[in-house]
């Protein structure tokens, strides 16, 4: 029962993961960015959920009403000043422009909110379960981010196949010159990009603030986890970043049933055991 | 009376980088003219054709359209203004269907005789497929979904930029067979074409470039074999 119970709550912590991976997955799709500060960014809306519920009195899964506004209008404008800047034809100028980030933002929390481990409450949700069967208990909480989780990729794969803005990040990924001669502006569909990826990263930075503790210096280690996350499923697809982080949270949790000091080492192994065997994740999307 | 100018370019100039490729072109289309454009591999034809439509910057005043430079404007901003281009090698966007292609050309919402059932009319094989992935179909239904994309935006004024290449003679002539369709609800049309007969058959107006330069202009119907020729090799 113990190594069912693992493997439930590492589905469960999959969701989690598949939700810090969704927006690095999009941009990647779009525009061929790799976001270095994608992880930080996920810090940056946990600590604006933060100052809302300590400043209002709002309940956590309440503060998207302004954390998802604002990181969006954070994403557009970040991508219109300054990231469109950095694409081109060479990969490096974006990655060196978001490890700045990176450190910008993990500094510019630091000195902001300290060193010192946060975390909101959310009352007693947190601690109620669902008994499932003898022993094996489904926590309330990671239910409800791994249900959220389903949901916003549900969404985001009709955005992109059912929707005209959709289609118009289709044909802008496919080829940007032709897609202006369609009238699309790739400033601007790029813009929409990051703002809707920086929502799924609000959305992933509540849910981190309320399931674990955070500090400023958390970001790069989500960052990974998303990252592995959208490799294992395979670049470009969606539920495939899903099975990647259900994998992932999977193989942490069998790893710290094995040992407690195996639980990150696990997840790491799994990953490279993909990488070496199907390079391109496990369900890469069919490309021309 | 002569029909008003809708394209008009003066002094155009166009570079990648060092090499310099187009040399001060002046070139013209009327309102409800159509216009070919003949020369050799290299000649600078579909350059023009980038440097018009804005994918090549450009000074303001050098081309101008419906009498407002445009030069400097992106090409976004000048499809809104009723341009378009059917780009070299077709270039459809392979995440999309047949129809989703359509459908994104038409998404600038431009009022005009052209939506996805005219296309299909026009083209009633693309009807059949609309529903595959555009990668899944001959080149020649691949130039056709390029042409009635480039229609969905209902433009005043379509660049052709070598749509038979690569293409089966038989299939060429399918798609030259749709281009009175096409013009006769007053578009006016640039047709860059390397098959120099087909270019002046269907055409009113010829340019010829050779090297960067137009090597020579004149109604389609008055231009000899030899002036052809000598503009087209410079021999």
């Amino acid at each position: 029962m113990d190594w069912l119970n693992a493997i439930v709550q590492g589905i469960l912590l999959g969701g989690l993961y598949a939700l810090f991976a969704a927006g690095l997955s999009l941009i990647f799709g779009v525009m061929r960015l790799v976001n270095v500060a994608h992880g930080d960014f996920i810090v940056l809306a946990a600590f604006l959920a933060l100052v809302v519920t300590q400043s209002t009195g709002l309940h956590p899964f309440m503060t998207f009403i302004f954390v998802i506004p604002l990181m969006a209008g954070l994403g557009y404008a970040l991508q219109r000043g300054l990231l469109n800047q950095t694409l081109g034809h060479a990969i490096l100028p974006p990655l060196l422009v978001t490890f700045g980030l990176s450190v910008i933002l993990q500094n510019g929390l630091l000195e902001i909110f300290s060193a010192d481990n946060q975390k909101m409450d959310a009352g007693p949700i947190e601690t109620m379960s669902l008994t499932v069967a003898e022993g094996l208990n489904i926590g309330v909480m990671p239910l409800a981010v791994f249900v959220i989780a389903i949901g916003v990729i549900t969404s985001l794969q009709w955005m992109f196949y059912g929707t005209a803005l959709g289609r118009a990040f289709r044909a802008t990924s496919d080829n940007q010159q032709i897609a202006q001669l369609m009238g699309l502006n790739n400033r601007h569909i790029f813009g929409l990009a990051m703002a809707l990826a920086l929502v799924v990263v609000a959305i992933a930075g509540i849910f981190l603030g309320m399931r674990t503790s955070f500090d400023p210096s958390v970001g790069p280690g989500r960052l990974i986890f998303g990252f592995e996350a959208v490799i294992i499923g395979g670049l470009g697809n969606l539920w495939g970043t899903l099975i990647g982080g259900i994998l992932l949270g999977v193989s942490q949790n069998i790893g710290a049933q094995i040992n407690p000091g195996w639980q990150l080492l696990a997840g790491h192994l799994t990953f490279l055991v993909v990488l070496a065997v199907r390079p391109r994740g496990l369900f890469p999307k069919v490309d021309g | 009376m002569p029909e008003p100018v809708l394209l008009q370019t003066h002094d155009l100039v166009a570079r990648y980088g060092d090499f310099q490729a187009l040399f001060g072109i002046d070139f013209s289309v009327s309102a409800g003219e159509v216009v070919a454009v003949i020369g050799a591999n290299g000649a600078g034809k579909s350059t023009l054709m980038k440097a018009i439509i804005g994918l090549l910057p450009s000074p303001a005043g050098s081309v101008l359209y419906h009498a407002k430079p445009i030069g400097d404007l992106a090409a976004h901003e000048i499809t809104h203004l009723g341009m378009t281009l059917v780009p070299e090698g077709r270039q459809l966007f392979p995440s999309l269907s047949v129809e989703e292609n359509l459908v994104i050309g038409g998404q600038m919402n431009r009022p005009g005789p052209w939506s996805v059932a005219a296309v299909y009319d026009l083209f009633p094989v693309l009807k059949q497929r609309r529903h595959q992935p555009s990668t899944s179909l001959s080149g020649g239904q691949q130039q056709m979904v390029a042409i009635g994309r480039a229609l969905m935006s209902n433009p005043d004024l379509i660049l052709f930029d070598e749509v038979s290449l690569g293409l089966a003679p038989i299939i060429i002539n399918d798609i030259y067979a749709a281009l009175p369709r096409i013009i006769e609800q007053g578009m006016s049309a640039v047709i860059v074409e390397q098959d120099i007969s087909r270019a002046l058959a269907v055409s009113d107006r010829a340019y010829c470039l050779q090297e960067g330069r137009i090597s020579l202009e004149g109604p389609s119907g008055c231009l000899t074999r030899a002036a052809v020729n000598h503009a087209y090799f410079g021999v």
